[in-house]
C-alpha cells in the first residue's frame, strides 16, 4: 500500500485516496475548435509510461482535494507531491 | 503408547500439564508447550501423511515453518481447517487431526500405486498426457485430477470465527526474535523508539533456544528471556509471539498475521481467531534467521529422515528423541551439535561427514565425547518404507564423484545437515537486490530499496558475536536517527564455539545400477530426475523450470528445496548459481487464512449499511427492504399475504389514483454556492443554466468527456448564488468528485464551493392526483396552487414548526412534490404526511412501485444510463444545447454517435399482453435464426403497467426511432423464454406530460 504525502494533510495511506489518471493531460479550452485527433488524445490516448509519471489522486477520505503525485510506475517510488494549482517544474 | 520417546529431563514444555489429543482417530498424550509434531514424535509416530504425487509415506522433516511433509487437517471446536503444519500447530486439550492426501488411511493408501507407476509420471506428465482427446478434459481428466490432488478439504460451513484487522505505525519493526532481533529491538527501545518485535513461534529467542552459547554470564536462552521480560515492561515496545510477518509491501508497509486463538481449544469470547496487522514502519530490521538445507540422497523422503536442526530442536525444546539409533549426515559443523545433544542424553549417534579432515572446537567436543565419526562418508540411500530402518552408506572421493563400497548400517533416523540458507524472503519482497555469497553457497540481501536492513543469520552471518555486535549497533543507530536519543548499551561478551568451513557438497551421486528417487522438493515430489528432464526438454529459465516441474510451488514454497534446485540447474547447465538466479519471492511467506485477509468485512459488515431517518417507521410498517447501493430502501410495504408483485402494483395504482409517499432520502444532494455557480452548472450539464430564476428547479443531464451520460437529476436555485443539486443514489459520490475535479484542476478560476448534503436532508416524494390537496393541508400558510407553486417551482414552507423545502418535481409522472427537512426531523415529517394524508387514502410506496411508475412514463434511470448510452439513446437530445459548450460535447460528434440507425429508447409490449419480459432479454428479428442471433437491442427495465394492466418494458434498440410499430422477439436464453413483442413509444403513459403540470 502506497504512502502518499498529501500536500494538505501529510503522510496518508493509499486507501484514503482515489486514483485519477495522467496529470499532464490538459483539457482543451471550452468553445474552441478541436480536431478529432486532439480530442481523442485528450479523452482516450494515454502513454502508459514505465517510470516517472505525474498523476492525479484525490484525497477522497481526507480533505477531498485533488493532488498531483510524481510516481515511478515500475517501482512505486513517490518523488514529490503537489497541490492542484501548483506548477510542476 | 505412552510418550516412549520423551526424555526424563530437559525441554521447555510443561510436564505438569498433560494434554490428550487424537491423530487419525487414535488418542495420544502430550504436554502443554508441545506442537502436534513434537507430541506425535514423543509417541513414536513418524508416519503422518502421503506425498502429493506418488503418495509415498511422509513423516516430519523440520520443526517449524519450513516443514514440507507434515500437513494435516485440523478439527477444532466443531470446525475444520486444512493445510495446517503439524510442526507449527500447538497442542491443546482435545485437539484432533487427520492425515491428508491418503485413502483409505495413511497406513494403507491406494494412491501409493502411483509410487510404482512413477516412471510414467515424470515432470510435465499432466501437460503431456491430458492433452488428447480434447473432449476428455472436462469429463474425465479434470474431475479425476481434482479428486486425486489436494492437501485437505476446506470446510463448507459458515466460518463462525472472527478475524480482525489492525493498523499500526512504528519507528522500528523487527521480524524475528532471535539474537539479532532481540539485540536490535533492545537497543532501539532503550533509545525511546516505538518498537514492534514479532516472532512467529510461541517462544521468543530463535536459535538461542537450542544453541549452546553464553552471553554475558548467562546461557543464550536465559539472556533472551531476560531481554524479552524487560522489553515487555517498556511502554514504547510491543512484543508479539505467534505472529508471522508474511509480506513486505510498498513504502514500508508490512503485514503480519497474529494467531490469537489457534493454540486454544476454542476461541475466547470477543476474541478473534487471527488478527492481521498492517504495519507502517519507518525502519525495518529483518532478523528472520536461516533454514537448514538438506543434502540430497536416495530415498531421502523416507519418514525418519529429517533436518539435523529439527532433531536438535525436538530434543532441546520438547524433550523428544526422534530416534534411538540416529545417523547424522552432514557437510558442516551443525550436524555435530545435534550429535552432541543425542550423546548427552545417552543415545549413541553415528556421524557421517562428507568432509575429509575437518577440524574445529565443536568437532573436538564430539570426539572427546566418543562419538563415532566417519569422514568422507555419505548416505547413499535410506532403506525402509514407512520408517527408516537402515542406511546404505559409502565413502566418497574427494571430487565427490565416486562412491566406495556400499555398506548398510542400522539406524532409525537420519539427521541431515547441508548447511544453512538465509531466510531472505522479506528482504527480497521489499525490492532488495539479493546477491550470491560464495562462502555460504546461498543468496543474501544486497542493495536495499526500502528502509530495511537484514541482520544475523538472515544476512548470512552465522557468528553470534558478530551478530550481536552489529545488531546492537544498528538498532541504536536507526533509532537515534528517529528519536535523537543516544543511550549507550554495553555489548555483552559472547562465548561460542568456532565452526570450520562447510563442504560445498549437496547431492550424493547414484551408485551404479541403482535408480533411487532423490527428492529436491518433498511436498510436490520433485526429484533430481524431474529437473534433469525439464532441462533436457529445453527449459532454461529457472522460472520455467519451476513451473514445469512444480519445484518450490507447494504450500511450503520450497523453503528447503529452492537452493538445491538451483545447485542442480547450475551444475547441469554448467553455470554458476548466481547466473541461474533465483525465482521471485512473493508474499505471503507462509500460508495465511483467507478469513484473516477478509477480516471483519463479511456478511452484513462487507459494506456499510446506510439507513434513512425514517427507517424505523418503514420497519414498523412491514417494509420489505432492498439493497440500493449501500442504502437499505423499502421495496414495498407488505400487507397481509401480498407478494412483491401484488404489493407494488397496489402501491403504484394508489399513486396513479390517490396519493403516495416515497422515501427519497437516498438521493445524492450537493450544495453548490458561489458567484460562478450558474457558470459551473452550465458547463457540467448539457442544457442551459444561466437563466434559471431563483425559486426554480431544472432537470439536467451530465456527460463524461467521452459523451456517455454520467448522471441526471434536478438542480434548484435556492437563492442568487446558491443551488441545490440532486443526483441518483448510485452516482452521488462520483458526481461530487467529478465537480471537485473540474473546480480544482480544470477551471480553478470559477468561484464555487461544493459540498455533499446527502445526509443533511431527509426527503419524501408525495405523488398522485391528490398530492396538492395533501400538501395544502401540510402547509396551510403557503400558496401551493398551480400558480403559487408551478411545475418545477420551489418554495420554503413551515411544516408544523419545522422548516421545509418544497420542490415541485416528479419522477412518477404524476402531479408530485418533494419535501425536504433536516434529517433529524425526517421521521416527524414522514409521520405528519401519513397522518394528514389519511383522508386522501395515502399509502407509502417502495422502490418497486417507484420503478413501475417511472418505466411506464418512459423516464430513464440507472438501467438506461448504464455507462453505454448518450443523450440521444435516452431520448434526451432535446436537453443538449447547440449553443454552448459543456463537458463531453465534442464527443457527441463522433461518427457512431450521429449514425442514422443509432440505438434509442423504445417501449416494448408483449403481443399477448400477458407475458412479462425478463430484463436483459435480447431483441431479435427472427427467433429461429442460427446462433449467434443478431441482437438489435436489449430490455433495460420491465414492469407491469398499472395504467393499462399489462406488461411493459423499456429497451435500448438499434434504429429505435424508426422501429415503432415493428414486431420483434424478446429472447431470454437464461429464462428460456421467447416472447413476440411490439415496439411502441417509450412514453407509454401520458405522453404529453400533462399530469405533472396539472
Amino acid at each position: 500500500m502506497l504512502y502518499i504525502n498529501c500536500p494538505h494533510c501529510g503522510m496518508r495511506s493509499q486507501n484514503e485516496f482515489s486514483y485519477g489518471g495522467d496529470a499532464s493531460v490538459k483539457r482543451p479550452e471550452l468553445n474552441k475548435e478541436v480536431s478529432d485527433q486532439e480530442w481523442d488524445n485528450f479523452v482516450y490516448n494515454r502513454k502508459s509510461l514505465r517510470g516517472k509519471h505525474l498523476e492525479l489522486w484525490q484525497h477522497i477520505s481526507g480533505c477531498r482535494q485533488w493532488i498531483k503525485v510524481e510516481r515511478d510506475t515500475a517501482t512505486h517510488e513517490i518523488f514529490r507531491t503537489f497541490k492542484a494549482d501548483e506548477e510542476v517544474a | 503408547m505412552t510418550q516412549a520417546f520423551r526424555i526424563e529431563n530437559g525441554g521447555l514444555i510443561n510436564k505438569d500439564k498433560k494434554l490428550s489429543f487424537k491423530f487419525n482417530g487414535k488418542t495420544y498424550l502430550g504436554y502443554e508447550g508441545d506442537t502436534l509434531a513434537s507430541a506425535l514424535l514423543a509417541n513414536g509416530v513418524h508416519l503422518v501423511g502421503r506425498s502429493f504425487k506418488y503418495h509415498r509415506p511422509r513423516g516430519f522433516f523440520g520443526a517449524g515453518v519450513d516443514e514440507p511433509y507434515a500437513v494435516v487437517q485440523l478439527y477444532r471446536n466443531g470446525e475444520t481447517e486444512p493445510n495446517i503444519k503439524a510442526t507449527e500447530q500447538e497442542l491443546f486439550e482435545g485437539l484432533e487431526a487427520k492425515s491428508v492426501n491418503c485413502w483409505p488411511s495413511v497406513n494403507f493408501d491406494i494412491g501409493a500405486i502411483n509410487n510404482f507407476l512413477r516412471i510414467f509420471l515424470p515432470a510435465g506428465f499432466y501437460y503431456k498426457t491430458f492433452m488428447w482427446p480434447k473432449s476428455f478434459w472436462y469429463r474425465i481428466y479434470e474431475p479425476f485430477i481434482r479428486k486425486a490432488a489436494g492437501l485437505g478439504v476446506a470446510s463448507t460451513k459458515h466460518d463462525k470465527e472472527r478475524y480482525e484487522h489492525k493498523y499500526e505505525y512504528c519507528d522500528l519493526l523487527i521480524a524475528g526474535s532471535g539474537p539479532s532481533g532481540l539485540a536490535g529491538a533492545y537497543a532501539a527501545a532503550k533509545n525511546g523508539a516505538k518498537v514492534i518485535l514479532a516472532e512467529d513461534k510461541p517462544r521468543f529467542g530463535g536459535s538461542l533456544l537450542t544453541s549452546d552459547v553464553t552471553i554475558g554470564n548467562q546461557s543464550g536462552k536465559d539472556w533472551a528471556e531476560g531481554i524479552i521480560a524487560e522489553l515487555k515492561t517498556m511502554p514504547n515496545v510491543v512484543v508479539k509471539n505467534r505472529s508471522q510477518i508474511f509480506g513486505y509491501y510498498d513504502h514500508n508497509m508490512l503485514v503480519m498475521s497474529e494467531k490469537v486463538s489457534d493454540h486454544l481449544p476454542s476461541t475466547k469470547k470477543y476474541h478473534p481467531n487471527k488478527r492481521l496487522w498492517y504495519i507502517r514502519a519507518k525502519e525495518v530490521l529483518i532478523s528472520s534467521g536461516s533454514i537448514e538445507r538438506p543434502i540430497v540422497f536416495g530415498n531421502n523422503d523416507t519418514p525418519g529422515v529429517m533436518l539435523s536442526s529439527a532433531a536438535k530442536e525436538y530434543l532441546k525444546v520438547y524433550g523428544v528423541l526422534v530416534g534411538r539409533k540416529p545417523l547424522v549426515f552432514t557437510n558442516n559443523d551443525s550436524g555435530y551439535e545435534t550429535a552432541i545433544e543425542f550423546k548427552k542424553h545417552g543415545v549413541d549417534p553415528v556421524v557421517l561427514d562428507s568432509r575429509k579432515n575437518p577440524e574445529s572446537e565443536i568437532i573436538d567436543e564430539a570426539k572427546n565425547l566418543g562419538i563415532n565419526i566417519k569422514n568422507s562418508y555419505v548416505v547413499v540411500a535410506a532403506q525402509g518404507y514407512k520408517k527408516v530402518k537402515s542406511a546404505d552408506i559409502a565413502s566418497i572421493s574427494e571430487d565427490k564423484k565416486l562412491l566406495g563400497k556400499i555398506e548398510n548400517i542400522q539406524c532409525d533416523c537420519i539427521c541431515v545437515s547441508g548447511f544453512w540458507t538465509p531466510t531472505i524472503h522479506l528482504a527480497s519482497q521489499s525490492g532488495n537486490k539479493t546477491k550470491f555469497k560464495e562462502e555460504i553457497d546461498a543468496f543474501v540481501p544486497g542493495q536495499s530499496k526500502q528502509n530495511e536492513i537484514t541482520l544475523g543469520a538472515a544476512s548470512g552471518v552465522f557468528s553470534l558475536e558478530e551478530t550481536l555486535k552489529t545488531s546492537f549497533t544498528v538498532g541504536s543507530e536507526l533509532s537515534k536517527k528517529i528519536t535523537e536519543n543516544d543511550n549507550k548499551i554495553a555489548i555483552p561478551n559472547v562465548v561460542e564455539k568456532k565452526s570450520s568451513q562447510h563442504d560445498k557438497f549437496w547431492c550424493v551421486p547414484l551408485p551404479k545400477g541403482k535408480n533411487y528417487k532423490r527428492f529436491l522438493d518433498f511436498q510436490n515430489d520433485v526429484a533430481v530426475s524431474d529437473v534433469e528432464i525439464a532441462l533436457r526438454e529445453g527449459y532454461r529459465s529457472i522460472e520455467h523450470v519451476k513451473r514445469y516441474t512444480t519445484l518450490g510451488m507447494a504450500t511450503d514454497q520450497g523453503k528447503t528445496s529452492n537452493l538445491n534446485g538451483l545447485q542442480l540447474v547450475s551444475e547441469i547447465e554448467n553455470k554458476v548459481v548466481p547466473a541461474v538466479g533465483h525465482t521471485t519471492f512473493r508474499p505471503p511467506y507462509t500460508p495465511v487464512s483467507i478469513g484473516a485477509i477478509v477480516g471483519r468485512e463479511v456478511g452484513k459488515h462487507s459494506k456499510p449499511t446506510r439507513k434513512s431517518p425514517m427507517h424505523s417507521w418503514h420497519e414498523k410498517n412491514n417494509a420489505v427492504f432492498v439493497d440500493a447501493g449501500v442504502w437499505l430502501r423499502p421495496r414495498y410495504y407488505k400487507r397481509g399475504n401480498e407478494n412483491l408483485f401484488e404489493g407494488s402494483k397496489r402501491e403504484a395504482k394508489n399513486v396513479r389514483t390517490n396519493v403516495g409517499v416515497c422515501d427519497v432520502t437516498t438521493l445524492g444532494k450537493i450544495d453548490i454556492k458561489g458567484p460562478d455557480a450558474a457558470e459551473l452548472l452550465n458547463r457540467v450539464y448539457t442544457n442551459a443554466w444561466l437563466k434559471l430564476p431563483v425559486g426554480k428547479a431544472r432537470y439536467g443531464v451530465m456527460l463524461r468527456e467521452d459523451g456517455i451520460v454520467m448522471d441526471d437529476g434536478t438542480t434548484t436555485r435556492i437563492s442568487e448564488n446558491h443551488y441545490h443539486m440532486t443526483t441518483t443514489t448510485a452516482q452521488a459520490a462520483n458526481v461530487l468528485s467529478h465537480l471537485e475535479y473540474y473546480l480544482q484542476l480544470v477551471w480553478p478560476e470559477l468561484n464555487v464551493n461544493v459540498v455533499s448534503t446527502t445526509e443533511q436532508w431527509a426527503g419524501a416524494a408525495i405523488a398522485g392526483p391528490k398530492s396538492r390537496d395533501l400538501l395544502q393541508k401540510l402547509f396551510p400558510n403557503s400558496d401551493v396552487s398551480n400558480e403559487g407553486l408551478p411545475f418545477m417551482g420551489y418554495m420554503e414552507g413551515d411544516l408544523f414548526g419545522v422548516k421545509a423545502r418544497i420542490y415541485r418535481i416528479s419522477f412518477s409522472g404524476e402531479l408530485a412534490y418533494e419535501v425536504n427537512v433536516e434529517s433529524d426531523y425526517g421521521n416527524f415529517m414522514w409521520e405528519k404526511i401519513i397522518e394528514v394524508g389519511e383522508e386522501f387514502n395515502i399509502q407509502p410506496y417502495g422502490t418497486e412501485a417507484l420503478s413501475t411508475l417511472r418505466i411506464e412514463m418512459g423516464h430513464v434511470a440507472g438501467s438506461e444510463l448504464d455507462g453505454r448510452t448518450i443523450p440521444f439513446d435516452n431520448a434526451l437530445e432535446g436537453l443538449v444545447s447547440k449553443k454552448k459548450d459543456f463537458i463531453g460535447k465534442r464527443s457527441l460528434q463522433r461518427s457512431a454517435f450521429i449514425a442514422e440507425d443509432r440505438q434509442r429508447i423504445v417501449g416494448v409490449v408483449p403481443l399477448d399482453k400477458q407475458t412479462s419480459i425478463p430484463e436483459g432479454s435480447h431483441l431479435v428479428k427472427d427467433d429461429k435464426a442460427p446462433l449467434p442471433n443478431p441482437k438489435l437491442g436489449h430490455i433495460s427495465a420491465s414492469c407491469w403497467s398499472v395504467e393499462y394492466d399489462n406488461p411493459f418494458s423499456l429497451a435500448i434498440l438499434k434504429d429505435g426511432k424508426n422501429m415503432i410499430g415493428q414486431k420483434l422477439f424478446a429472447m431470454s436464453p437464461l429464462k428460456n423464454k421467447v416472447i413476440p413483442v411490439e415496439i411502441v413509444s417509450s412514453h407509454y403513459v401520458d405522453p404529453k406530460g400533462e399530469r405533472v403540470r396539472s
